[in-house]
């Protein structure tokens, strides 16, 4: 049952990129976590895709990628914005206001 | 065959995945992260999607881990002293967090075990191929795919205000 | 899957095309003319604004599916719509303040707004996932804009960048529920989920629940309910206040838009027995939003808990699932965007470029040196508290009572005792501003300001208008809650 395998693959990596999310500082590597889930998602999607026969799961993983892409350029450009400002990339030093 | 190729991609997607959590230097973790998303080309290989492994491989290795890395290299940002602190009560929750999505893979091995879940082998059923995949792009998805260009204006619009070092000289009040 | 150009069906999609072309249309003036006017801007953004709404009446009716049904004109979006152009105007108007925004006001701040729009316009006419996942994104990468621009001020960026990483992680989940609910079900056309789960069962399969939970987790972070909450007080707090104001209403309305629409076509909240669940999560985020908004000082950070407490109401009617339920949370979304930015409209009305006008002590004898703007924000107060004869009043009287029709007495009483809690701070910015002698120190207000006035005065009449004569709107409110039964 291979198709299970997939799935099992796609929810170890989602939780690997919650995890990082969650525990990592470095705005960077969070971010590179947050793409990690989007990646088991779309795992999740071409291998579902695969198990009810139509195509439409890849056109959504298609999206999902300029979804991530559009992202990407909007978060590094923010990313770099605060640097500018702050100097640092860890989310625990950039708190002015009580999280 | 199919199966041992799919370990193998699995256990280097999975390893390299946590190789990008616990290493301290965020370009290790970057090009780790290209080696996980490169397994994750060859699965979906494996599942019939030809078009979207390239596509995969060409915008997330070929230009999003690179803009990345250009921000690491343009920041000059250096390695974490500290990577991962499991003292405070959200990192707790974290662990907690990830236990219920783990949990959640037990449930979906579960459902499938019932005898659910079908798997069509490499060549078979119907092949996520670019003509295929294009043609739904363009007919049923036509309106989502010209969204998506609005996404994208947006993005780059975004971008720019953002990153731009100076602000214009203001606009005139009437 | 016939989508010949001849036989597409134009109006569903017109207001989001009339929407996209404004976007082009100012970004392309703003490029040949840099030196323009902003009331010049904000004007064609208000006419083009006018268009959309025309636009988007003429979908009221019966349900007209476009685009290979990933885009429906009913009356459940025409409703949404007007509701989300409306805002928009009301922000524009806000951020005419030539005072405090003059770094906002590029073209570029009029084209991203419009784009947000466009988006919250998708969220609330898709009957695709799809469609509802992109108008979603494109609110949000606009949004995280938005909250940014003003760039050299940290506590702009810092809004922007939590804003952004909890909303890319929230799409995340999102995005898995969809991925899940797609593989229980084939597709992911809201019309073939139903439709399954009608041939099936909803528990049939231990994915689609699951995907269902996902689903609404994601959802959940741009409504900022418990436990997703914790973001909205750093981010309305730090955002320019007419985003501020756009994030609060417009967004949240969006998203409970999006929330809807799956849960009233394919009816999965009810077969599932979340109300248990709801019921809790409900409770929780009203007396989350209304005990920490007790103890702060900053009015922007104050109205961002506020909103907290304003989504559990919403989820009240949400959970009382019945007609009236959905009608009031339609009237309790209008209000809530009339007294909102109204209430952000009179610190914007108030802010100058050296001093943002936010903290109680800045409002204190406010009565006496700004008569109108005090009388304005007392007005939004008592709305937002809940004291007839205010909007917020009547919407309040008709989400309670459709859930003690529904049995919910309990979930009533709390909610009661939750709107007396909250009396006790929005009060104490009317004691302050009207009681309170004017401080020697005061700094400087801002003054003619005819935008943010017009917009303030158009929210003072809706605010009053409605809750004095609210059974017009509710008829049409109950129109739409029918027609998806």
């Amino acid at each position: 049952m291979p198709l299970t395998y997939y799935l099992v693959l796609g929810a170890i990596l989602f939780s690997l990129g919650v995890l990082g999310v969650l525990t990592r500082r470095n705005a960077i590597i969070i971010f590179l976590s947050i793409e990690l889930m989007l990646n088991a998602v779309n795992l999740t999607f071409v291998a579902l895709s695969n198990h009810v026969q139509n195509l439409d799961g890849q056109v959504f993983v298609f999206f999902v990628m300029i979804v991530a892409a559009a992202e990407v350029a909007v978060g590094l450009a923010l990313i770099v914005a605060i640097f500018r400002l702050k100097e640092t990339v860890y989310v625990d030093e950039i708190n002015l206001m009580k999280w | 065959m199919q199966e041992i190729l799919f370990f193998v991609l699995a256990a280097v997607a999975v390893l390299s995945a946590l190789g990008m959590l616990l290493n301290k230097n965020p370009v290790y973790s970057v090009l780790l992260l290209i080696v996980t998303l490169f397994s994750i080309a060859g699965l979906y290989v494996l599942l019939n999607a030809s078009f979207i492994a390239a596509v995969h491989l060409i915008v997330y290795a070929g230009a999003i881990m690179v803009l990345f890395l250009f921000v690491i290299m343009l920041l000059d940002i250096r390695a974490d002293v500290e990577h991962i602190n499991l003292k405070r009560l959200s990192r707790i929750l974290a662990l907690l967090a990830t236990f219920i999505f783990l949990g959640e893979t037990f449930l979906i091995i579960w459902m499938s075990l019932k005898g659910k879940a079908a798997f069509v082998g490499l060549g078979e059923g119907i092949l996520g191929d670019v003509p295929s995949v294009g043609e739904l792009l363009f007919t049923k998805y036509l309106l989502p795919f010209e969204i998506a260009s609005v996404l994208l204006l947006v993005a780059i619009v975004g971008a720019i205000i953002l990153a731009k070092r100076k602000l214009r000289p203001e606009p005139p009040a009437a | 899957m016939n989508t010949a150009i001849g036989t597409i069906d134009w109006i569903p999609v017109a207001p989001f095309i009339a929407l996209s072309v404004l976007g082009f249309l100012i970004m392309i003036i703003g490029l040949f003319f840099p030196r323009i006017y902003r009331e010049t801007l904000g004007t064609i953004t208000l006419v083009g604004l006018a268009v959309t709404f025309f636009l988007i009446l003429q979908n009221w009716g019966e349900p007209r599916y476009a685009f290979a049904n990933t885009i429906v004109g009913d009356k459940f979006s025409t409703v949404f719509n007007g509701l989300f152009v409306v805002g928009a105007a009301l922000t524009i108007l806000l951020s005419l303040n030539s005072q405090e925004n003059r770094y906002l006001l590029y073209a570029d701040y009029f084209t991203v707004i419009v784009f947000a729009t466009a988006g919250m316009v998708l969220m609330s006419a898709g009957t695709h996932l799809l469609t509802i996942f992109l108008g979603l994104e494109t609110l949000s990468i606009a949004l995280y804009v938005l909250a940014g621009f003003r760039r050299e001020n940290a506590f702009s960026l810092e809004s922007a960048f939590k804003y952004f990483l909890l909303g890319a992680f929230a799409s995340g989940f999102l995005l898995y529920g969809i991925a899940l609910i797609y593989g229980a079900t084939g597709s992911a056309d809201i019309q073939e989920v139903t439709r399954w789960i009608q041939q099936n069962s909803l528990t049939g399969s231990l994915m689609l629940p699951i995907g269902f939970l996902l689903l609404f987790v994601g959802l959940g972070f741009k409504l900022a309910i418990f436990p997703f909450h914790m973001w909205a007080p750093d981010v309305y707090q730090g955002a320019p206040t007419p985003i501020s104001a756009f994030m609060a209403t417009g967004s949240k309305a969006a998203a409970f838009a999006a929330l809807l629409r799956v849960a009233l076509s394919t009816q999965s909240y009810t077969a599932i027995a979340w109300e248990q669940v709801l019921w809790v999560i409900a409770v929780a985020t009203m007396t989350i939003g209304n005990i920490i908004a007790l103890r702060q000082d900053n009015i922007k950070r104050m109205l961002a808990y506020s909103s907290i407490a304003h989504a559990g109401y919403i989820l009240i009617g949400f959970i009382a699932n019945n007609e009236l339920g959905h009608s009031g949370m339609l009237f309790y979304l209008l209000s809530y965007t009339f007294m909102n930015i109204g209430a952000f409209g009179v610190i914007s009305y108030l802010s100058t470029a050296e001093h943002e006008f936010v903290t109680l002590g800045d409002v204190r004898g406010l009565a006496y040196r700004r008569p109108f703007a005090a009388i304005a924000m007392a007005v939004f107060m008592f709305s937002l508290a809940g004291i007839p004869p205010t909007a917020g009043f009547i919407s309040k009287f008709y989400i309670f009572s459709a859930a003690v029709k529904a049995g919910y007495v309990w979930l009533v009483i709390l909610g009661v005792i939750n709107s007396m809690i909250s009396l006790y701070y929005y009060l104490g910015v009317v004691v302050q501003m009207f009681m309170s002698a004017v401080e020697e120190k005061a700094p400087a207000t801002a003054t003619q300001q005819p935008a943010v006035a017009l917009a303030l005065v158009v929210s003072m009449f809706a605010v009053l208008g409605l809750g004095i004569f609210p059974s017009r709107w509710l008829a049409v409110f109950m129109e739409m809650a029918r027609s998806f039964i």
